[in-house]
């Protein structure tokens, strides 16, 4: 019987059991059957491809593809979870709307979920300027200390995130200027002044240099940066007798910027994030630990 | 020549009936077609000392699954009061007077250890006898074949069912067999729920349809396991799908006990002992009736020998023991035997391998064995390699009670903030950033004070709990839960001396007298030149 089965009509004499007729160097292949569960598994997988084609994307298009009877789209399920975890947060981010930062800091379930939210906002919109442990850089101020240009309480870093600095778009803008002292004061002064303002902190090249800078600094410097150069956060005027140096360090820097001064830019969030994501990155920023 | 079983079978030997039966898996049988169908078993019910011991554990083993979820256990208001609980939204376990956070699941690692070391050790000494008794697979395949007895009736009464034809009779009979199958198991899938959540409250949810998705599905596919397991696959899952009986083989050795047929007193088994003792050749005890045959709910022939299909049930021990009294023989035809002793005791019978087996040569004139013969000895237990499982399983056991005794209840972890690494404030001191976590592990509201040892001019500032620097903070720990503080540490600029300093979180419960404490680094960027 198994004779007429096989085209070749060979039967391994060991085991009994056909072969496929294959043979390398006299070793033959036994043409056992599949196991049943095999087969039936098999036949399911493709019963179960035939129903999938026909209910899912299944079969590329030139410029599309099938769109099945289910009509079923990764996109517009991803779509619909993020629309629902948007629907799940409504409460809160209205809550986070109606309320003051004040509010929002002193509520936990609140001001957890403004840090959050905000840190979210921040690795998106800010760590390209402030890095992404918002310590800043040259130029590009540290959000973690307590030194604060323009402020460090809630309502003044919202100000700051909303309407930007030196934002020419934006007319709330913080806006300041630190004139070019170049054409208003001798080398020799400006290199008097550097030296007095590094004696604020440290110790000079030429001590001798800071007592005269003392006096060019009451009479050039100290309408903005103050009397003991503490600063003025009205005008964002750095507070130069503190240990953080936003742009430069040392006196020659210190003598660079007098001559010609540089700015730094911050673009305005409020119209592009919202009010609520705004309000989220003060939070965020204010509990980086700097806060006031 | 054996007078004395020739004699005893003139007297008994028409009382034993012979049941028509062969093995489902006979051994070295060539050129078996590998895909053949399954040969459909029908256990005779046993009788005797195993089966009583069977229905005993299989009574405890259910009792304990079904009933455990049920057991109330009170731990105050802030803890479920289950016994024992997986409350795997909660990441709790509780079991009676313990509770395991999920970082302590290496007690369940330990305790799993012990249960492989157990097995082992019952494996060496007893054989198969996880198999043969207290696997879930057994215990249930033995609950249903109770149920299908009770319905359909004893081996023969079943047998016929099964070859006659379709009628009312025994469509009404299937269809109460398989709903009662089904009831069994959709309560053994049921049960199961019930470890994880509380049983009253999910029982009512679940019969109201407000129980989770998830709690409907487990219960349908334990429901489906159980069913087709336990009813109708049987004894292919423990031949074909389980790997403990190919790896079994490793852990029995020649002082392991096994369910073995004594051939040594058996053969040459004959149905005609009267006629063959007549013309003087020898005769054995078995008077090959197939009752051990008949009973095996794996459909084996013990009389093969050892075998991978053979779970140890001993119900054939029972079968043949209640044949031995009927043709007034001694019991252990068919015994628990080590393999020691069957070696020993076939080599007087054969005379070492030289003749086929004579029974006469292990038998005094009088028909008691000789005293040659080797019997089985309890002290065989006690040998190095079941010692030394022993002693494992014990040392993993006594290390999980002192683990269990000597740990905390109240911990602190610290993690460092890594970006940035440390801060420079504007008065020239340098602050750290820290995540202190707070674990109040017992179920009552706690006040846990933290405090600094090392860095001694250095102060903590938490957020959300004060403003005001300090080094010692009172903080109210909810039970049962953990509390993430941020804590920023700030060092003076005078007091600054190196790039890296070591320090500790100190938690401590003074009312309970509980501390623990955490290392950590304080990071500067060196002292100020």
């Amino acid at each position: 019987m198994a004779d007429q089965l096989t085209p070749n009509g060979h039967i391994d004499e060991v085991s009994g059991v056909e072969t496929t007729g294959h043979e390398w160097d006299g070793i033959r292949e036994l043409n056992n059957p599949m196991p049943r569960w095999w087969v039936l598994c098999f036949y399911a997988t493709i019963i179960w491809a035939i129903g999938y084609c026909v209910l899912y994307p299944a079969w590329p298009l030139i410029n599309d593809a099938t769109r099945g009877v289910l009509g079923f789209s990764s996109r517009a399920e991803f779509a619909a979870d993020m629309n629902a975890a948007k629907v799940a947060q409504s409460a809160v981010v209205e809550k986070i709307t109606a309320s003051s930062l004040q509010e929002i800091a002193a509520d936990p379930q609140l001001s957890q979920f403004a840090t959050a939210a905000g840190a979210a906002a921040f690795r998106v919109n800010c760590t390209p300027c402030h890095g992404s442990g918002a310590a800043g850089g040259q130029g590009y101020p540290n959000l973690n200390d307590n030194d604060w240009l323009w402020g460090g309480n809630l309502d003044q870093i919202y100000q700051t995130v909303a309407h930007g600095i030196r934002d020419p778009a934006d007319p709330e803008t913080r806006i300041s200027e630190m004139p070019a002292f170049a054409d208003m004061l001798k080398p020799n002064e400006v290199r008097e002044i550097a030296a007095y303002v590094v004696s604020l902190t440290g110790t000079p090249r030429d001590p001798a240099m800071a007592t005269p800078g003392k006096q060019l600094f009451a009479d050039n410097c100290a309408s903005c940066h103050g009397e003991k150069a503490e600063g003025n956060r009205d005008m964002g005027a750095p507070d130069l007798a503190d240990a953080i140096w936003l742009k430069v360090d040392g006196e020659a820097g210190i003598a660079r910027q007098i001559l010609a001064p540089r700015h730094g830019v911050m673009p305005a969030w409020n119209a592009r994030l919202g009010d609520v994501a705004v309000k989220q990155l003060a939070v965020y920023i204010h509990s980086l630990g700097g806060g006031e | 020549m054996n007078l004395y079983t020739a004699s005893h079978l003139e007297q008994n030997g028409s009382s034993v009936e012979r049941i028509d039966v062969q093995s489902a898996h006979p051994p070295g049988k060539p050129h078996q077609p590998l895909y053949e169908k399954r040969k459909k078993i029908f256990p005779k019910k046993a009788e005797g000392q195993f089966r009583r011991f069977k229905w005993l554990v299989m009574l405890i083993t259910l009792g304990i699954y079904y009933l455990t979820p049920w057991v109330r256990w009170d731990r105050g208001p802030f803890a479920p009061d289950q016994a024992v609980l997986v409350d795997l939204a909660g990441r709790r376990f509780y079991f009676f007077f313990i509770e395991i956070w999920p970082q302590e699941f290496f007690f369940v690692a330990g305790l799993l250890v012990m249960a492989g070391f157990g097995l082992f050790l019952v494996t060496s000494a007893v054989g198969r006898a996880w198999c043969g008794y207290a696997c879930p697979q057994t215990v249930w395949v033995d609950l249903f074949l109770a149920v299908e007895h009770f319905i359909e009736g004893d081996r023969n009464a079943r047998i016929k069912l099964d070859a006659a034809p379709w009628s009312f009779g025994k469509l009404w009979k299937r269809v109460v067999k398989h709903s009662i199958w089904l009831l069994i198991a959709v309560a053994t899938g049921g049960a199961w729920i019930f470890y994880f959540a509380d049983a009253p409250s999910l029982a009512f949810d679940f019969v109201t349809g407000q129980a989770a998705m998830v709690a409907y599905s487990t219960v349908a596919t334990l429901t489906a396991t159980t069913y087709v397991l336990g009813g109708l696959m049987r004894e292919q899952v423990c031949i074909y799908m389980c790997p403990w009986p190919r790896i079994q083989g490793a852990m029995l050795d020649e002082h392991s006990l096994v369910v073995t047929y004594n051939d040594w007193r058996g053969e040459p088994r004959s149905r005609h002992a009267k006629k063959a003792a007549a013309t003087g050749q020898p005769v054995g005890d078995c008077v090959d009736c197939n009752a051990c045959v008949a009973v095996c709910p794996m459909g084996i022939d013990i009389r093969d020998g050892q075998q991978l299909a053979c779970i140890t049930c001993a119900l054939c021990i029972d079968a043949c023991d209640s044949v031995m009294d009927k043709i007034g023989k001694p019991r252990g035809l068919i015994a628990y035997a080590t393999l020691e002793e069957y070696d020993h005791n076939m080599y007087i019978a054969t005379s070492g391998g030289t003749t086929a087996i004579d029974p006469g040569k292990v038998r005094n004139t009088d028909g008691s064995f000789i005293d040659a013969m080797r019997h089985f000895n309890w002290k065989i237990i006690l040998r190095f390699r079941t010692l030394l499982y022993f002693g494992v399983w014990a040392l993993v056991g006594l290390g999980l009670v002192y683990a269990l005794l000597s740990r905390d209840r109240l911990e602190v972890n610290v993690l460092h903030d890594r970006n940035p690494q440390f801060v420079l404030e504007s008065d020239g001191s340098i602050r750290n950033g820290f995540t202190v976590r707070l674990l109040n592990m017992i179920p009552e509201p706690r006040t846990i004070l933290l405090s600094m040892e090392g860095l001694p001019e250095a102060t903590m500032k938490i957020t959300g709990v004060t403003d005001l620097p300090g080094r010692l903070f009172a903080i109210q720990v909810e039970p049962d839960k953990t509390l993430a503080l941020k804590v920023f540490v700030t060092l003076p600029k005078d007091a600054i001396s190196a790039e890296a300093t070591d320090f500790r979180f100190i938690a401590e419960d003074r009312s309970s007298h509980e501390k623990d404490s955490h290392p950590a680094v304080f990071n500067t960027p060196g002292p100020r030149k």
